[in-house]
């Protein structure tokens, strides 16, 4: 997304698709409110239903499941907006079957689609506070969090901050998914 | 539609004249962004080789490419996701040198860079001669980490830096352009962080 100023500045940032492909016409992004974040406390505060944005993509193209075969989606944060575009499709074309999503948030407070999420398709981790019935102590994604979901033949879709990535990626690996059958999208720091 | 957006102002910093366009100052961060697992790649199992349009099909193993006049490059680093980090410094060979071994034939255009993870990147053959480009195994003295493509990755330092292939394992030289892993997902087939070269048709 790029915004331009009336002085020519411009501010471009990118962001990822929340919303399943059979959506035509329509596209969700899902933009996490940064401190100081030139764009997203722009996209907050200041767009109003019926402004224009200057948008352009999909770019990359890697980091997409086709809704064929299994996959096992793991997010961190705000990393799982590209995972419930897969989700969503999943669901859509009546095969949540093959989709398993893991999401690693803070607290319930910070659970992005909490209204959405729940369904036999997906498992929530806290880290640092977990509600009474979550079964689970807060803590970080370990083994025993993913081994469950781990089924064989399955494509790893990993999104969240380089420290959740890696986490995961090695967890992922620990529980005998094979390197190249993970997918890696890691939220990088912007302008 | 490309007009101004209603109701952006935009904050200006003051910009750096080292920064190139839409880019800003990293400062003691070096990000990591690529997009499959990190490898854990032995030296000892490590290998460079240049094959396809060339005279000579060149394999090197670690030590034999240490073997060769060493070649440093200190400067700046451009990623197109927006970083930059200046005063870097990479310590390797020069690509200039692998390729007087190997001898590309007449014909040769372009380059595919390879790594050990199957990740591939196309560039111009003469981005890559005159000094322009490394296989680089140390930055800012220390090791080269897993991370950041270690234990050796391709160095193109006036390209974005995903032109840079991390735990590469060869060039495939080649007498036409081919896209790579990032180019065929609608990143830019050349990537000049100068003219802003982030995406197919900038």
């Amino acid at each position: 997304m790029r915004l331009t100023a009336p002085d020519g500045y411009t501010a471009s940032r990118d962001y990822s698709v929340a919303s399943a492909p059979e959506d035509t016409g329509r596209i969700e992004l899902t933009v996490e409110r940064l401190d100081d974040g030139e764009v997203s406390e722009f996209l907050h505060d200041v767009v109003v239903p019926g402004d224009e944005l200057e948008v352009r993509g999909p770019i990359g193209g890697f980091f997409a499941w086709h809704g064929t075969g299994p996959a096992l989606l793991v997010g961190g944060g705000s990393g799982v907006v590209p995972l419930m575009a897969m989700l969503r499709h999943a669901r859509r074309i009546e095969r949540a079957d093959l989709v398993r999503l893991l999401v690693s948030a803070r607290s319930p407070d910070d659970l992005y689609y909490a209204d959405e999420l729940p369904g036999p398709q997906s498992t929530v981790i806290y880290t640092r506070r977990a509600p009474a019935d979550a079964g689970r102590a807060a803590g970080r994604l370990v083994l025993a969090d993913v081994a469950p979901l781990v089924r064989g033949g399955e494509t790893a879709y990993v999104c969240g901050s380089p420290a959740f990535a890696d986490a995961a990626t090695a967890v992922l690996i620990e529980a005998g998914v094979p390197v190249e059958s993970i997918r890696v999208e890691r939220f990088g720091p912007s302008g | 539609m490309a007009g101004i957006t209603r109701g952006f102002v935009g904050r200006r910093r003051e910009r750096d004249p080292r920064l190139p366009p839409g880019q800003y100052d990293a400062r003691d961060e070096w990000p990591v962004l690529h997009a499959e697992a990190t490898p854990n790649i032995p030296a000892e199992r490590w290998t460079f080789t240049i094959e396809g349009l060339v005279e000579n099909t060149v394999t090197w193993t670690w030590d034999e490419i240490h073997a060769l006049p060493p070649s440093r490059y200190e400067g700046d680093i451009h990623c197109v996701t927006t970083w930059s980090k200046f005063g870097m410094t990479f310590d390797g060979v020069s690509v200039d040198t692998l390729l007087a071994a190997a001898k590309p034939q007449a014909g040769a255009t372009h380059v595919m860079a390879v790594s050990h993870t199957g990740y591939t990147t196309n560039l111009p053959l003469e981005d890559i001669t005159g000094g322009k480009a490394w296989v680089v195994w140390n930055a800012d003295g220390q090791p080269l980490s897993a991370v950041h493509g270690g234990p050796a990755r391709l160095l193109v330092p006036h390209l974005y830096f995903w032109k840079s292939a991390k735990w590469v394992s060869g060039l495939r030289v080649m007498d036409h352009d081919e896209q790579g892993f990032w180019e065929r997902g609608g990143y830019h087939d050349r990537g000049d962080p100068w003219a802003e070269q982030r995406y197919q048709g900038d």
